[in-house]
């Protein structure tokens, strides 16, 4: 057990040397998380001080965006950070050593939110000073909403380094990509009842939906809901395993097609 | 087809055959290498077909071929990074295949194929892996790499900056981290000139010595592999064609050198 977490922390201060080596990708982490928030802010501004009925809605929609981010930039930063290991032609090194897939995950999602609470605390900050948006208003919620997207974010990135460990940089898209497939479906901006109805057992088949309803009965009706929550922490426990076995699974498949000792040439 | 290595005790490698079909390494060593009718297929090319050696504890083995004779594909087999179509590759006892976890901190390997993260100082990389190889007292192991592969001045830099021979003597200073039993080494003086490459041959060798590891290591210098090796396992189209001591080979296919042997079977294999 210690030799395992000495090796997942051989791995995190890995990844924490890199982004200690460039402030400029320090500042990428959190340069389109701000400019994101700042788009979507000024329109808030605007409903808000409209006198729309979209006004009562405005902080919905700047809730629904930093929560997006989490689940987007979650993914992203698990994703990046395996990407590191191929760009540097260092999967075979790692992949030679005793570093477990399991602990090659668990220091993935480490990374994934450390990168994630570098690029959305000074954001959640911008949206307070800037727009007067207080997420951390959420209360206890939010630490709810944030786990639930943070493991999906993971489940995902899961798969994806899976997929790239098995065909190589050319599925290095789908890491910018895959998450965009979610976003109509998983109802970020709006009510599943505005889907059409073919689509509502997808869209509750994707724990980010709890999240983003639950979000919504919090900021509209003032109320937490503990079904929605606990539904979308069931999905991600299933989600998390359907992920790791997908990797593991792939990896597996890497090593009969061969390539891994020559990735990222 | 070639054919398994056989034990004899009391005895230091010799070729057994004085034809051109491989010989067999005789000794009392147990293997810490053993290649049993190691074969891989990609989709209808064979890349290794039906390999059989081994490597005694203790001892260097080259493992030679033209681009292509399947000597990469072979050795990420004996690393566990590619599973075998049929055969298997063990390393100390345990079929890397299925077991590798079992063994992994007592191999490493180095090869033109992988790199350190670029971004890292030198030492950043040694502490990294060290700590991944979970190296006892690693301060005082980095240390003793950074004296002996003479990495003081380099130290601090970024790997991705260094020049083709500082990042060849910081690979093998990793591949060295653990105190391997086992090391794997892919052509390890390719981008050194001739000084230094015979600089980090006698690191090489004072290695192999001090802790009695075994090394297979695959090489287009010849002269490397005579000053190194114990015995060449030779690779064309995916099969070994001969195996022997360096010298027994030349006289076997009456040649002069390693050389002339590997040419001559690059054009007849």
């Amino acid at each position: 057990m210690n030799q395992s977490l000495n090796r997942i922390a051989a791995m995190t201060a890995r990844c924490y040397y890199i982004l200690r080596s460039s402030w400029l990708r320090l500042l990428e982490i959190i340069y389109w998380p701000a400019m994101q928030m700042m788009v979507w802010g000024f329109l808030y501004t605007y409903l808000y001080n409209s006198r729309s009925a979209m006004a009562s809605t405005a902080g919905m929609l700047l809730g629904a965006v930093l929560l997006w981010d989490v689940l987007f930039r979650g993914q992203l930063g698990f994703t990046f950070t395996f990407l590191e290991e191929i760009w540097s032609r260092n999967l075979a090194n790692l992949m030679m050593s005793p570093l477990q897939p399991a602990e090659l995950a668990a220091s993935l999602m480490l990374m994934s939110l450390i990168r994630l609470l570098i690029g959305t605390i000074p954001v959640t900050l911008l949206a307070l000073l800037l727009f007067g948006f207080n997420v951390y208003a959420l209360g206890p919620a939010l630490v709810v909403f944030f786990l639930n997207l943070v493991l999906t974010s993971w489940a995902i990135g899961l798969v994806v380094a899976g997929l790239v460990i098995r065909q190589g940089l050319g599925a290095e898209s789908l890491a910018y990509s895959i998450m965009i497939v979610l976003l109509p479906l998983c109802c970020v901006y709006y009510p599943v009842e505005a889907l059409p109805g073919w689509s509502h057992p997808v869209a509750w088949s994707l724990a980010p939906t709890y999240v983003f309803e639950g979000m919504r009965a919090v900021l509209l009706d003032g109320v937490f809901r503990t079904d929605l929550a606990i539904e979308g922490l069931a999905l991600n426990a299933v989600y998390l395993t359907i992920g790791f076995t997908t990797f593991v699974a792939l990896l597996q498949s890497a090593r009969h097609k061969g390539g891994l000792l020559t990735m990222g040439e | 087809m070639s054919s398994i290595a056989q034990f004899i005790p009391g005895k230091r490698p010799t070729a057994t055959s004085s034809s051109a079909a491989p010989a067999c390494i005789e000794t009392d060593d147990a293997p810490a290498i053993a290649v049993e009718n190691l074969c891989k297929k990609y989709r209808s090319h064979w890349a290794v077909d039906d390999a059989s050696f081994v490597v005694p504890k203790g001892w260097t083995v080259g493992l030679l071929g033209g681009n292509g004779a399947g000597k990469t594909t072979t050795i990420s087999m004996i690393m566990g990074l590619v599973v075998p179509s049929f055969g298997c590759a063990k390393v100390l006892g345990c079929d890397m295949a299925k077991e590798r976890h079992e063994v992994l901190s007592r191999m490493n390997f180095e090869s033109p194929y992988v790199a350190l993260p670029g971004r890292l100082t030198v030492r950043q990389n040694l502490m990294v892996f060290g700590r991944l190889y979970g190296v006892q007292n690693l301060r005082a192991r980095i240390e003793e790499l950074i004296e002996d592969f003479e990495l003081g001045d380099v130290l601090d830099r970024a790997t991705g900056r260094l020049s083709a021979g500082q990042k060849t003597r910081v690979a093998v200073a990793k591949a060295l981290i653990n105190d391997p039993d086992v090391l794997l080494l892919d052509e390890p003086t390719a981008s050194l000139d001739p000084d230094r490459a015979e600089w980090v041959r006698s690191r090489l060798r004072a290695y192999q010595q001090r802790r009695d590891a075994t090394i297979l290591l695959s090489s287009h210098n010849m002269t490397e592999v005579e000053q190194l090796c114990d015995f060449v396992v030779i690779m064309s189209r995916g099969r070994v064609v001969a195996m022997g001591r360096p010298r027994e080979l030349a006289e076997r296919f009456k040649c002069r050198d390693l050389d002339e042997v590997f040419i001559y079977l690059a054009r007849v294999a």
